[in-house]
């Protein structure tokens, strides 16, 4: 049951991944990108948090955490660009 | 690991990955940069917020002692969204992005 | 005291999340994590000038669970716009003047407005009076405004500005 589950979720995060990449492709605009990017960050978080539970095995943590935290700085950095020009003064 | 709680955990996967399908769905398919924004930032925080929570409960339950740190990465997307959401669109109205063209703008009194 | 502890609720948030990065109670952590969470508030505090006061705890809490329970709902909302006919959904921009004027008050108004039913905070204008949101949905602009200060507006008011 579980078993089942976690290969529909893995499946379905995996449709939501490509769905996102298109929009980062396609754009039109540049923060359109940026947004595809943030949202590919939140969803490869779900994607290992999902493989951590399909694998039974609590390594996947350490990488999730990181990525949440470099996405944001990440997504915070590209959209400073956009308003300002330059991310540091 | 008991029968319903099993489900339970079932459950939680299928609607956190769902919410965070549609999420991309609102993504790719809504027609401009200000309504695609709320796709992503409500649903698939949400939906991530679920698949962690089954994780904390299966974690808690596998090695008999409470597992809470995968709260923090909910905890952490709950806070950093919302703020990720509101400088992308700043930075979007500040270099004039399209929208479409039966937004309208309204102003609202006290 | 003022010296030692120049932010409580800071020295708190920070003990609690090193014990929660370690997963562990183990009395060694908790010594450890108490003695950061007291030396970093003092090194960095000169980056924190004003003080965050709050005066009513329980309005506090009661607004974090009003808040929980509309971010359920507004998922659902906003999965349901999405997946219905988007030539037929109606965006506006609202323009909210706001009654409080406290930054730390302002910016969670902010992030309440962009986690709840189909709004994104947007933008604030220079002088802090003016907050523009972003409507996926909004047949009834002036039911939304009241609905978002009489919710949530209204509670942050009496918690951050009451001291």
């Amino acid at each position: 049951m579980l078993e089942l589950s976690l290969e529909i979720g893995l499946v379905l995060i995996s449709i939501a991944l490509i769905l996102s990449f298109y929009r980062m492709i396609v754009g039109p605009s540049k923060p359109d990108r940026i947004l595809a990017l943030d949202t590919l960050y939140v969803n490869s978080i779900a994607i290992l948090v999902l493989t951590g539970l399909y694998l039974k095995s609590a390594v996947y943590f350490e990488a999730a955490l990181l990525i949440a935290v470099m996405g944001f700085v990440g997504t915070v950095a590209l959209s400073k660009y956009l308003l300002r020009g330059d991310i540091m003064e | 690991m008991s029968e319903n709680l099993e489900y339970l955990l079932a459950l939680l996967i299928i609607i956190g990955s769902v919410f965070t399908l549609i999420g991309s769905i609102g993504l790719y398919k809504l027609p401009d940069f200000y309504m695609r924004l709320h796709g992503p930032t409500k649903a698939s925080t949400l939906g991530v917020g679920a698949i962690l929570i089954a994780s904390v409960i299966y974690f808690t339950l596998k090695q008999d002692a409470i597992s809470l740190h995968e709260v923090l990465i909910t905890l952490f997307l709950f806070i950093t969204a919302p703020i990720g959401a509101h400088l992308m669109a700043k930075a979007a109205i500040h270099i004039a992005t399209d929208k479409v063209k039966r937004t309208e703008d309204y102003h609202g009194e006290k | 005291m003022k010296k030692l502890l120049p932010h409580p609720i800071l020295t708190l948030i920070l003990w609690i999340i090193w014990l929660l990065l370690n997963n562990t109670l183990a009395m060694g952590h908790i010594v450890l994590g108490g003695i950061l969470a007291i030396i970093i508030p003092i090194m960095t505090s000169s980056f924190w000038p004003e003080k965050v006061c709050i005066s009513h705890p329980k309005i506090l809490i009661k607004y974090l669970f009003v808040v929980l329970w509309d971010i359920l709902i507004a998922n659902v909302i906003v999965a349901k716009l999405i997946l219905s006919n988007k030539d037929k959904l109606q965006p506006k921009f609202l323009h909210i003047p706001l009654d409080i004027e406290d930054p730390v008050a302002i910016s969670i108004l902010a992030n309440t407005i962009s986690l709840t039913p189909g709004t994104v905070s947007c933008d604030l204008n220079a002088d802090r009076t003016v907050l523009l949101v972003h409507g996926l949905h909004e047949e009834n602009p002036q039911a939304t405004i009241d609905e978002i200060k009489q919710r949530y507006e209204a509670p942050l008011k009496e918690i951050f500005e009451s001291c």
